[in-house]
């Protein structure tokens, strides 16, 4: 298998779907002429014309709204939003129609959208432009919500995303466009919405996380290796629908886990899933379950604060040996 | 008082056992140790003891019927005492049929049931709460708690090792552990009255906080006792080919400083070569079997013990694995092994001989199939050809563990051993 990064990825997705089915185009801000502003839209302007790739003006509320039409009507868009933080002007859109329309039609419009671009934390890009944000859209039902972690995950999620017939919100994150891995070339490579992938297997502890935190939690789980603690790491891929059962199942064998993520403590992902697991495993744990989220305070502009606002691998061993009774 | 009769753990892996007999009858005297009743566990027929005095009030479970571990099936009292109260815990004949839930029933604590709210879940189930004690509440993990259900065991006799005293997995599975050294006695959920002694009070002790290494034995050592079955081949070897041989080669190089320990080494690990199917370890789905004798060689350090490997000793000769163990050994006991330096052998050689010790057990160190446990060497008198001679003796005892070696496997791999070291030229050929 070829290895290329998770830029190439998403850009064998989109390309691969394109071709495989004319109902699809493509639409956001610098998309087309600029290749994208972080290049994942590379040459698809020139291979498949301004029909199909199209630059939008600095609108997203107003091309949203466009793509929720244009799904009504039968077409498949893809819209890139240059980051997910320019997606809240779009939210009365992807709330109040996208997620909305199936249901309020009584099952007469289906919304066959992909709302993608990167989300959480860059270099540097201070409060505004480093935002998670996938607690918000995985509130609302009748949106799906898919996070990959590595480069089969993005290409074969991404291409399931366009074929969905329902609303989809796909946030790639900014810090791991140029991650590489092997990624199968099969044209029909897909991975299926809502399962989750155990990246790691191990005995002692279970560690859920996604996107950004997978990396940083294998890191952790190789160092803990060290120390013999056996961590078990589940990506669960999807945030909605969520694999419960795989990360249930996990519980009940390791009895302790910790939950890694990027965002934001508060109502955040990690607490529905640590609410679930309480729900469902309860009497499988040893320990109470550990959140390892990111502070609860606006991203600094600082390096240094920057850095401390995202969890880390210590942070993450830390939580592990806390859950384990290591220290 | 009236005590519970409980079904009671008689095998590490029974589940629920049948009264294959009563010995007494109801209305009967009976006093503590003496027979109650026959049991048909999942191994054999076991004989149930009487741990308290008194009269065999009510049987609860009859011949030929069975019951989970920890349920309710006879009450002993005294001959007029009330005892609907502790019959009323028993579960109904139709929950007998969900053992976990009737477990749980059975093993809440004998207590007033006002000072014990038991508060029923959605099914209608009690459900066993942790029991507060006198000095507050009682923390245990769900998982204690459930675990702690199911095998009958009573959480307030339990030590909490969690933070601020939450009773945790890993204080079930050392309690369990403890249950299991002693399967022969039935547990209840009354402590026996203490007998008190011409001494009044308590002896008087000391607490010292266990250093790393000795809770990390702890911990080890529990996970091979309890999960894994071992049995025992112990055999008498005559070390005066071996003992000559080791002379002969220092006299050679006073330098090489062979021991008989090293020579055992050599020997346990070309007998593993020969024997693959004891150079092998349990792992759950598989057997996993090795292609190279590493042999762990357990070193006494200050505070505890480690076992330093040497890799491939089937490939090394006595110098090599003479020099090796030396070099391993300082380092142990100056505490700078690196972990993969003391870990993942196939096999392993304690050898308290140094100590006068004639003959011991030793615990296998999970997930390897065995260990020797090598005695000393001492001159002894035995008969050979008819007369009484004097003979270097040694006397080893191998741990198996059973899922992986059988006692026959295990025979002949330690016939070999004592063949070789009875004839060490067989190093050679």
């Amino acid at each position: 298998m070829p290895t290329i990064t998770i830029r190439e990825a998403l850009n064998q997705a989109i390309r691969e779907e394109l071709a495989r089915d004319e109902r699809v185009f493509l639409m956001g801000e610098e998309v087309a002429a600029y290749d994208g502003a972080y290049k994942v839209t590379k040459g698809l302007l020139k291979e498949f014309g301004p029909k199909r790739v199209i630059d939008t003006p600095i609108t997203e509320l107003g091309f949203a709204g466009l793509g929720v039409g244009a799904a009504m009507v039968g077409l498949r868009p893809i819209v890139e939003f240059m980051t997910f933080n320019f997606s809240i002007l779009a939210t009365d859109q992807i709330i109040n129609s996208a997620a909305k329309m199936l249901y309020m039609s009584g099952g007469q419009f289906n919304i066959p959208i992909v709302f993608r671009g990167p989300g959480g934390s860059a270099f540097q890009v201070s409060s505004q432009h480093s935002q998670a944000l996938e607690s918000w859209y995985a509130y609302f039902p009748g949106l799906k919500v898919v996070m990959p972690s590595t480069p089969a995950d993005a290409k074969g999620l991404l291409k399931s995303s366009i074929r969905d017939d329902d609303p989809v919100i796909f946030i790639e994150q900014e810090r791991m466009y140029g991650n590489k891995g092997e990624v199968p070339d099969d044209p029909d490579f897909t991975i299926p919405l809502g399962v989750a992938d155990v990246k790691r297997e191990g005995t002692d502890v279970t560690i859920v996380a996604r996107s950004l935190m997978v990396p940083v939690a294998l890191k952790a789980a190789d160092k803990l290796q060290e120390q013999g603690v056996s961590c078990e790491v589940i990506d669960p891929r999807t945030i909605r629908p969520l694999d419960i059962d795989t990360i249930i199942q996990s519980v009940r064998k390791t009895n302790r886990v910790v939950l890694a993520e990027e965002s934001h403590p508060i109502c955040g992902v990690n607490a529905q899933i640590s609410a679930l697991i309480m729900e469902r495993a309860f009497d499988y744990l040893d320990a109470p379950v550990k959140r390892v989220s990111g502070e609860d305070v606006p991203m600094p502009y600082a390096k240094n604060l920057e850095n401390l606002a995202i969890p880390d691998v210590e942070r993450v061993v830390a939580a592990v040996r806390e859950v384990a009774y290591l220290d | 008082m009236a005590s519970k009769v409980i079904m009671p753990k008689l095998s590490p892996t029974m589940e629920e056992g049948q009264i294959a007999r009563w010995l007494k009858k109801e209305g009967d005297k009976v006093s503590m140790g003496e027979p109650l009743a026959e049991i048909d566990t999942d191994k054999a027929t076991m004989e149930m003891q009487a741990l308290s005095n008194g009269v065999l009030r009510k049987i609860l479970i009859n011949e030929g019927e069975s019951a989970p571990l920890g349920q309710l099936i006879a009450v002993i009292g005294e001959p007029d005492e009330d005892i609907s109260s502790v019959i009323s815990e028993a579960p109904k004949p139709e929950a007998a049929a969900k053992p976990t839930a009737a477990a749980a029933a059975a093993a809440a604590p004998a207590q007033p049931a006002s000072s014990q709210p038991a508060a029923p879940d959605a099914n209608g189930h009690a459900r066993q709460a942790p029991v507060p004690n006198e000095s507050g509440r009682m923390i245990v993990s769900p998982l204690a708690a459930r675990m702690a259900a199911e095998a009958g065991l009573d959480l307030r006799t339990l030590h909490g090792s969690g933070p601020g005293g939450r009773i945790i997995k890993r204080d079930i599975e050392a309690a369990l552990t403890e249950t299991k050294q002693v399967a022969t006695f039935p547990r209840v959920v009354e402590p026996l009255p203490f007998q008190p002694a011409v001494v009044a009070a308590a002896s008087p002790y000391r607490d010292e906080p266990a250093s790393e290494i000795r809770r990390t034995i702890a911990r080890r050592l529990v996970t091979s006792i309890g999960p894994v079955p071992h049995f025992f081949l112990t055999t008498e070897i005559e070390m005066d080919r071996a003992v000559e041989m080791r002379r002969g080669i220092n006299a050679l190089d006073p330098d090489l400083k062979i021991s008989i320990n090293d020579i055992i080494i050599k020997v346990v690990a070309n007998a593993l070569i020969q024997h693959p199917a004891v150079n092998a370890s349990f792992q759950d789905k598989f057997i996993r079997h090795y292609e190279h004798a590493d042999i762990g060689v357990a070193v006494a350090i200050e505070d505890g013990l480690i076992t330093p490997v040497v890799r491939s000793a089937d490939l090394k000769n006595l110098s090599q694995i003479a020099g090796e163990v030396r070099e391993l050994a300082e380092r142990a006991r100056s505490r700078r092994l690196k972990p993969e330096e003391y870990t993942g052998a196939t096999f392993s050689v304690s050898n308290l001989g140094m100590f006068g010790i004639d003959e011991f057990t030793a615990v296998i160190n999970p997930p390897e199939g065995g260990i020797l446990a090598i005695g000393a060497v001492t001159p002894k008198p035995v008969v050979r050809d008819n007369e009484i001679v004097i003979r270097q003796i040694m006397r080893v005892t191998m741990s198996c563990d059973h899922r992986v070696i059988d006692g026959a496997t295990g025979a002949k791999f330690l016939q070999t051993v004592k063949k070789i070291l009875e004839n060490p030229l067989y190093l050679v050929v």
